[in-house]
């Protein structure tokens, strides 16, 4: 049990028989049914979301037709309009593959900042540590949706990066404080201390040794973050200071609910959205608390 | 103890002082200020426009303007509402009691659900009923509030109508009566209970984790040879130990309910301060959308010191630092 030590996923080969990170968690992952099953659906369902996004034309999708408002499902459109006539399905699609990959920026770019701030605060400690956790105490203490709303309203051009950036801002601290804590107990730790005395310079020692080390909380951390994000912004998207207009999130259907006639009488316009997020979060879920009994040794299923 | 208190105060002044900047700079950035209004009017000549901005203080330094600006606020003076037209304390002051309620509700509800369901599954973990909650917090856990509050609002509100669809109480009754108590309480009851639900996945597994962790105590070993009934057992000695850290959370709970009022009021047309938030970032009413992240700025930064004073009191390791 001890010896199984969490290797990155980096090409570190392993010197000693212990399985590499990837192949636990690999190994993990096909004992866990629901995990592997959810895995499995999400990639088919982004790669066909994403092809079929590639093929359609975004155009035709957004023409306002006035002579098909408030279609229900038919055969010529399979989620029927909205109040503009658009067809429903298309939007799902369209929605479904900006909601995801603007996710997949915020979770990586707060990842990032998080990874940096969390080694650097963790490893040096001291004043760098004490001015780092501020900051984050001071971030995490003020009311981020509002901020984040307020900063939306106030951004002189508001565009899709400005809004990753916007909600990165308030989104990375609570990793950089996960990242610290760990990178504090590895400091600790006989094998860090040795590459120290062998004067290796901090950075590759960071960057070679400790990273390595905690890649699965990270990985862990970063699933779980996704599907988090997802959520976040579709709800900002619905409550109207998310996505711009001019790129359709599932949020976007969804906030057409805001209308009580839509929302009783024409559920094909924001059932079909809601139920994407609710699906593409559980499944991230699922994969996500696999991956965390395949980081913690003592949860493993053997 | 008192010491720790005392440092934990302090610390919270710069953090007043950072988020009360913060704020300022925003409004500042805001379009529009207190003469925007009468600006557009072509009977008022640009000079008097300038005479007026002159008067009112808006050509001075920002320092000079932050100064007046956070007086007011500490006498309680945050401007006056451009749509409105009353100052935005007593446009606050109509929503804020609807808010404090929903939040109330909000947190009772989500302490009677998570007290049963975390000792339960503690008591009896790896049976069915570990698994239902377990299983129900993995569901409650990737499930965004909006959606299930929209889901929760579109089954009990417009298909069985059991609950009101918005507002905060019926126009029918008159105030101070029975009926309009419990017409309040008819209105707020869905969405206290549909966030409720959500919120409570936190604390139901933090509860089980503890109790399991205390089951294999010594203490607990030590009231049972002391012949102490199992029932006994767990209520005396295993909940009052795990309970502790859960009501330490009661201020990071109130900080939290204070991000999600703005979605669920929204959602339910609650007319509470996050309602207000967002229809006046609408109307571009910019006096009163300052006035309530200032306010609830405050709100969050009280909930975290409640919280860490909370904390210290039950494990005194926390004071060191």
């Amino acid at each position: 049990m001890l010896e199984i030590k969490v290797e990155s996923m980096t090409n570190v080969q392993p010197v000693e028989v212990s399985p590499s990170g990837f192949k636990i968690i690999w190994g993990e992952l096909k004992k866990d049914r629901l995990a592997l099953g959810s895995l499995y659906f999400l990639l088919i369902l982004l790669v066909s979301v994403y092809i079929a996004s590639f093929m359609m034309d975004q155009k035709a999708l957004a023409r306002v037709d006035i002579f098909s408002i408030y279609l229900p499902p038919s055969d010529t459109n399979l989620l029927g309009t909205d109040y503009a006539g658009r067809d429903v399905l298309g939007q799902l699609i369209f929605g479904t593959s900006n909601s995801f990959t603007i996710s997949l920026c915020i979770t990586s770019l707060t990842a990032f900042i998080g990874l940096c701030a969390g080694l650097i605060a963790g490893y040096f400690g001291g004043f760098v540590d004490h001015v780092i956790m501020r900051v984050i105490d001071f971030i995490m203490s003020l009311p981020s949706t509002m901020m984040i709303i307020v900063f939306v309203t106030v951004v002189p051009k508001f565009t899709v990066i400005n809004f990753i950036f916007i909600m990165s801002i308030f989104l990375w601290t609570g990793k950089a404080r996960l990242i610290r804590s760990k990178t504090l107990a590895e400091r600790e730790l006989e094998y860090v201390q040795a590459s120290q005395t062998l004067g290796t310079p901090h950075w590759k020692t960071i960057l070679s040794h400790i990273l390595p080390n905690i890649s699965s909380i990270i990985i862990v951390n970063f699933t779980l973050n996704l599907a988090g994000n997802i959520g976040l912004e579709t709800a900002l998207t619905f409550l109207g200071f998310g996505l711009p207009e001019s790129t359709p999130s599932l949020g976007t259907l969804i906030s057409y609910a805001s209308n009580p006639d839509v929302l009783e009488n024409k559920w094909w316009i924001w059932l079909p959205a809601a139920a994407m997020i609710l699906v593409l979060m559980l499944s991230i879920n699922f994969i996500g608390q696999a991956l965390k009994r395949a980081a913690d040794a003592r949860q493993r299923r053997g | 103890m008192w010491k720790f208190i005392l440092r934990r105060f302090l610390v919270m002044i710069p953090q007043l002082f950072l988020l009360s900047l913060i704020v300022f700079a925003l409004a500042k950035q805001m379009p529009g200020d207190a003469l925007t209004g009468i600006s557009m009017d072509p009977r008022i000549s640009p000079e008097r426009i300038e005479e007026l901005r002159e008067k009112a203080g808006l050509n001075d330094p920002w320092y000079e303007q932050y100064g007046r600006w956070i007086s007011g606020i500490v006498h309680g003076d945050f401007g006056t509402s451009y749509t409105h037209k009353i100052p935005v304390s007593e446009v606050i002051a109509e929503r804020i009691w609807n808010t404090v309620f929903l939040a109330l509700i909000t947190l009772i509800l989500t302490y009677l659900l998570a007290i049963p369901m975390g000792v339960l599954s503690g008591r009896y973990n790896e049976t069915w009923i570990d698994k239902v909650v377990t299983g129900y917090n993995y569901l409650g856990f990737a499930t965004p509030i909006f959606i299930f509050a929209l889901i929760m609002l579109f089954v009990f509100g417009f298909s069985f109508e059991w609950f009101p669809t918005g507002g905060s109480v019926s126009s029918k009754v008159d105030a101070r009566t029975f009926a309009y108590y419990l017409s309040k309480f008819h209105h707020v009851i869905l969405p206290a209970f549909s966030t409720a639900l959500i919120t409570t996945v936190g604390t139901v597994q933090y509860l089980r984790n503890e109790i399991i962790d205390n089951k294999f105590k010594e203490y607990t070993r030590t009231a049972r040879s002391k012949g102490i009934p199992d029932n006994k057992v767990y209520t005396r000695h295993i909940l009052r130990n795990s309970l502790l850290p859960i009501a330490a959370f009661l201020g990071y709970e109130i900080t939290g309910l204070v991000g999600g009022t703005v979605i669920i009021e929204t959602i339910f047309s609650y007319p509470g301060v996050g309602q207000l938030f967002v229809s006046s970032i609408g109307l571009r009413d910019f006096s009163v959308v300052t006035a309530i992240v200032m306010m609830l700025g405050f709100a969050t930064l009280l909930g975290t010191l409640l919280s860490d004073i909370i904390l210290s009191m039950v494990d005194p390791r926390i004071r060191i630092e």
